[in-house]
């Protein structure tokens, strides 16, 4: 049985991340207790971890800010115990240094970088980005296994992060030029886009991180 | 690059979907949770529920059917009927909706997206404006096409916009039921002055008018309902025909 925690910490649709998981672990008969935690104890208990995230990079961060000890369980269970780890959208956001989302928010610092706005090429694009759209640029991460040549994912974001080092690029997509749409580093995994929104593509990719041993 | 959108609509009253639905091996057409899954698995990009509940005190029930499909249908999802006030949206939020229309509130007060927008955010606010020709331009209409509210529909998507709104589901009263073809000249009008996504509704009587909706009218997503409902064309249909015209889709062997 896999425990599996996700941070939930006030920000974003908790209970569809949790439904599309169960689905997923269900379709591959992993079996899956999953516990929706702000509990620094249990987030140091779980097996597996996933950092969902909607909105505004500063309120996502002063949200995990402001549980006690939440941060300080996250680094030791993901980045010092190396369990596998999935931030979404502003959840994968928050593994960078920092955000430039209005004010400059420190993250977690995982992946060395910065969250900055999109600038799409053509002004007539609209930002926030928001809709189905394609991966490209996929590196062999067993995250991102068996989604087929083009992928289509679900997105709805208005910045992105743009990490240091190019090797923590797992995959990028074209609005208006190239961003990074998934990031990977060791245990960690992150996606800009929305795995819990994008059917079977998300279905998929959410049932490669249950079953991933990084 | 982003995709076109197609988008089934389906009215909810009291829980039940109305304007028949036909849909072959569907054991119960009337369940709004059961044609969601059909749709899922037809491919569709996004659902859209619009709750024509009569009452207010009967909200509780649309929070429901949005929760039930939102455990089973892992697609994006709006909801739109009844919203008044941020606090509605974000009801509808945490039942699992993706995205939340606004229409007479917003219409009555636009001020109202401005705090909607603050509250969820510009993404999650979708400005549902109901129109009909007039004269020369086109006017705002409220309470499901009632009432008029005199207002330009030119002048109101640029305020609404500039105010928070994310998108605009545009519905041409005059073509809703007809299957005459969206309003292209109204689409256009709408396009040329607003940058957010644009959906184009009302009229949609085979696939061609979709197709015609994007490439003509500057759409970003066709939303229909009876056509789809009745099996006149599926989802498949649908995105061949957006396709065949040039129009990018994703892929419904994707779904």
């Amino acid at each position: 049985m896999t425990r599996l925690a996700i941070i939930d910490y006030g920000s974003g649709n908790v209970r569809s991340v949790q439904r599309a998981l169960e689905a997923a672990a269900n379709a591959h008969e992993i079996r899956l207790d999953i516990v929706l935690t702000d509990d620094p104890d249990r987030i140091r208990q779980a097996d597996r971890i996933v950092l969902p995230g909607v909105g505004h990079f500063a309120d996502c961060a002063a949200g995990l800010a402001n549980r006690q000890g939440v941060t300080e369980a996250l680094n030791e269970a993901v980045f010092r115990s190396k369990r596998p780890f999935l931030g979404i959208c502003v959840g994968m956001q928050l593994m960078a240094d920092v955000g430039r989302e209005d004010v400059e928010t420190p993250g977690l610092g995982w992946i060395p970088g910065a969250v900055e706005r999109l600038t799409p090429k053509d002004a007539k694009l609209p930002v926030p980005h928001m809709g189905w759209n394609v991966l490209t640029d996929l590196t062999s991460h067993p995250v991102l296994s068996g989604l087929g040549p083009d992928p289509h994912v679900y997105f709805v974001h208005s910045y992105a992060l743009k990490p240091e080092h190019r090797d923590h690029i797992a995959a990028r997509c074209d609005y208006g030029g190239k961003f990074v749409a998934a990031v990977a580093r060791d245990n960690l995994f992150g996606t800009q886009f929305h795995p819990e929104k994008s059917q079977k593509a998300g279905q998929t990719l959410l049932a490669n991180f249950l079953r991933w041993k990084p | 690059m982003l995709k076109v959108r197609v988008i089934p609509c389906l009215d909810v009253k009291d829980g039940r979907t109305v304007k028949g639905v036909n849909f072959v091996d569907l054991r119960d057409a009337g369940d709004p949770v059961a044609l969601a899954r059909a749709y899922d698995a037809q491919g569709a990009d996004e659902l859209c529920f619009l709750d024509i509940t009569a009452s207010h005190e009967k909200r509780a029930t649309m929070i429901d059917v949005v929760e039930r499909t939102a455990d089973a249908c892992f697609m994006p999802l709006t909801v739109g009927g009844g919203v008044r006030t941020p606090d509605d949206m974000v009801a509808m939020l945490k039942a699992g909706a993706d995205k939340v229309a606004i229409n007479t509130a917003a219409v009555l007060d636009p001020d109202i997206i401005r705090a909607c927008a603050r509250k969820v955010g510009s993404q999650a606010v979708v400005m549902a404006m109901d129109v009909r020709r007039e004269g020369d331009g086109w006017v705002v209409y409220t309470h499901g096409g009632r009432n008029s509210s005199g207002k330009d529909a030119v002048a109101f998507a640029r305020q609404i916009v500039d105010l928070g709104a994310g998108e605009i589901l545009l519905t041409s009263m005059d073509r809703d039921g007809t299957k005459d073809g969206y309003d292209i000249p109204l689409l256009r009008a709408i396009r040329d002055v607003v940058s957010v996504p644009l959906i184009a509704s009302g009229g949609a009587g085979n696939v061609q008018h979709m197709a015609d909706a994007v490439l003509k009218g500057g759409a970003d997503a066709v939303l229909a309902a009876s056509i789809f409902h009745f099996g006149e064309a599926t989802i498949a249909d649908a995105k061949a025909a957006l396709a065949a015209a040039g129009a990018p889709v994703r892929p419904t062997v994707d779904a």
